[in-house]
């Protein structure tokens, strides 16, 4: 008894619904402190529990002592822990700076939805069945839509409603699936259906599995998906769109990752080249896009496209051990670090400059260079080049690749570092020029300064400490 | 045909009605609405199927309760967004 309640894996998803609940009963605009230790916690939980599966292996959790079917289970193995790991990382600094951004922009309830938008990306990480991910997909979605409508302008709301259809839509047609599946197979359970789904099941399965495969794949804005991504991500407050690129759109491919290694692994390779070509198609438009966007927020939120897709590329390459599912998940981990700084910084910037487009920039070097300093760092891991966590996983896709002789590969890599290092300079270039005379600058809390370098630092440090994460993921 | 597989088929083209308005359609409220066809659509094609050998399976149930809870709150959401969206973004919280 004792040990089910010291186990950490349920309390990630308790910690962080409790500290919501709260700092909603503090009322607006409070419970900031609150949040950041909650997050301690839960940081040093999701490294207790990374410890622990590393020593002892994977492990289930039954919910209360109810077992599935009827109760819940939870299971935690290397990919949900290095998931939830890179989810408390990130989002301990990104509190810190956001209760310094808030002091000077105004919010209303930022703090309770940002706890219950990480109750559902932990609980969704630890989900064990086919209908418990579509249940932590919704409430994600909930949480991210509520987050960016948070300021009330109307250009807020159009892009949250937005996302909100989409992100409905696309829930919809994997509920769907989870339908059919359930018709066919009578289980939701992820380990009781593996066994079940042959290489050439009935009907209902292939149609299942396309329904739940398009569904994520739009909620992760892989391309010709992307559309709701740039307005939503580009729009919504600083800390709100660092969340956003940096975790949530890494809880749909973590579905797609889990469901064609598991369950329909016998079916991924239908569907393996058509995911490959979408992300190297997304790769090219993202960071073409990106290099053309006036506006900072939306540059950055294009560069997300792009680094999206290299998420895809991988599934030709899939192994059930190989380096390409490394390198797949070094990839999340590197952008999700890299891209909340990237977006930290741009809020910043933005904050000292008062202005949101690139022209605006002009004389940033002087008056906010450890921010700069930030912004290029995480350009750094886009750019993939070493020691950063991008250049590593890029490393890996390309070994993969050619070890299976798929060159192109290779040249689509190649062109999109090239490709993110022309927007990053295009920035960089910008901030250099000398400041105009009329330009006038604010202010902006050293925490939000430093925290956005912190979280660059990581992503550029994290190629160094790569074998650790690599061993976690070993676990199976 | 048994009365299960008429649920499920109905469900199916319930989902199917639902989809293309999402898509199709241009007006917020509609579309939200045509979300909840869809809804409804896959939660009887849950039923409906799993009630194929004729006993009563509580998984199925206990599953459309949690989707018609998540389906509410997000229609309210919507609305709410609607609302805010139809009146210039100035509206009251």
């Amino acid at each position: 008894m004792t040990e089910a309640i010291l186990d950490p894996l349920p309390w990630l998803i308790v910690l962080p619904l409790a500290w919501a609940s709260l700092a909603f009963l503090l009322g607006e605009g409070r419970g900031g402190r609150l949040a950041i230790a909650g997050l301690a916690a839960q940081l040093a939980l999701a490294l207790l529990l990374a410890v622990q599966i590393m020593a002892q292996g994977a492990r289930v959790h039954t919910v209360g002592g109810w077992g599935a079917p009827l109760g819940i289970d939870l299971l935690a193995d290397g990919l949900a822990a290095a998931m939830l790991l890179l989810t408390q990382a990130v989002a301990l600094p990104l509190a810190v700076y956001a209760r310094a951004y808030f002091s000077a922009v105004h919010q209303t309830h930022f703090w309770p939805l940002a706890g219950f938008l990480l109750a559902a990306l932990n609980a969704l990480f630890l989900s064990a069945d086919l209908f418990n991910l579509y249940v932590t997909l919704e409430l994600l979605s909930l949480a991210a839509v509520g987050l960016v409508a948070l300021g009330g302008k109307t250009a807020q709301a159009a892009a949250a409603l937005r996302y909100l259809l989409v992100s409905l839509t696309a829930s919809g047609a994997y509920l769907m699936g989870v339908a059919l599946i359930y018709g066919v197979y009578g289980s939701v359970s992820l380990a009781t259906l593996a066994p079940l789904v042959g290489g050439d099941p009935p009907l209902a399965v292939w149609l299942a599995a396309g329904l739940m495969l398009v569904g994520l794949l739009a909620k992760t804005a892989l391309l010709p998906f992307h559309f709701w991504l740039p307005p939503a991500h580009g729009g919504a407050a600083a800390p709100v769109s660092a969340l956003l690129s940096a975790l949530v759109v890494k809880a749909s491919f973590y579905m797609v990752l889990r469901l064609s290694l598991g369950v329909f692994s016998p079916l991924a390779e239908m569907a393996a080249w058509s995911l490959g070509l979408l992300g190297a198609a997304a790769i090219l438009w993202g960071s073409w896009r990106a290099l053309r966007a006036i506006r900072i927020k939306m540059l950055v939120a294009w560069s997300t496209v792009a680094q999206l897709g290299y998420l895809f590329l991988i599934f030709p390459l899939l192994t059930a051990d190989g380096p390409a599912l490394q390198a797949g998940v070094m990839q999340a981990v590197a952008h999700g670090l890299a891209k909340a700084a990237m977006f930290a910084a741009a809020g910043v910037l933005m904050l000292s400059t008062g202005r949101d487009n690139l022209e605006g920039l002009a004389g940033v070097a002087n008056r906010a260079p450890v921010t700069l300093f930030a912004f290029s760092l995480a350009g750094i891991t886009l750019m993939g080049l070493p020691p950063s966590g991008g250049f590593l996983a890029k490393w890996l896709l390309i070994e993969a690749a050619l070890a299976q002789g798929h060159w192109p590969w290779v040249v689509v890599i190649i062109s999109g570092g090239l490709l993110a290092a022309a927007y990053v300079f295009k920035v960089l270039c910008q901030a250099f020029l000398l400041a105009p005379r009329s330009a006038h600058f604010n202010r902006v809390p050293r925490a939000m300064e430093w925290t956005a370098f912190l979280l660059a630092a990581a992503s550029a440090l994290l190629g160094l400490r790569g074998v650790e994460l690599l061993e976690l993921l070993a676990v199976g | 045909m048994t009365p299960g597989l008429i649920y499920a088929l109905t469900g199916v083209a319930l989902f199917a009605l639902g989809l293309a308005g999402v898509i199709l359609l241009a007006q917020a409220l509609r579309r939200i609405l045509a979300f909840n066809l869809m809804g409804s659509g896959a939660f009887l094609v849950l039923v409906g199927l799993a009630q194929r050998d004729g006993g009563v399976d509580p998984a199925p149930h206990a599953m459309v309760l949690t989707g018609i809870v998540v389906a509410v709150a997000s229609t309210a959401l919507a609305l709410a967004l609607a609302r805010r969206l139809a009146a210039g973004g100035h509206g009251d919280d």
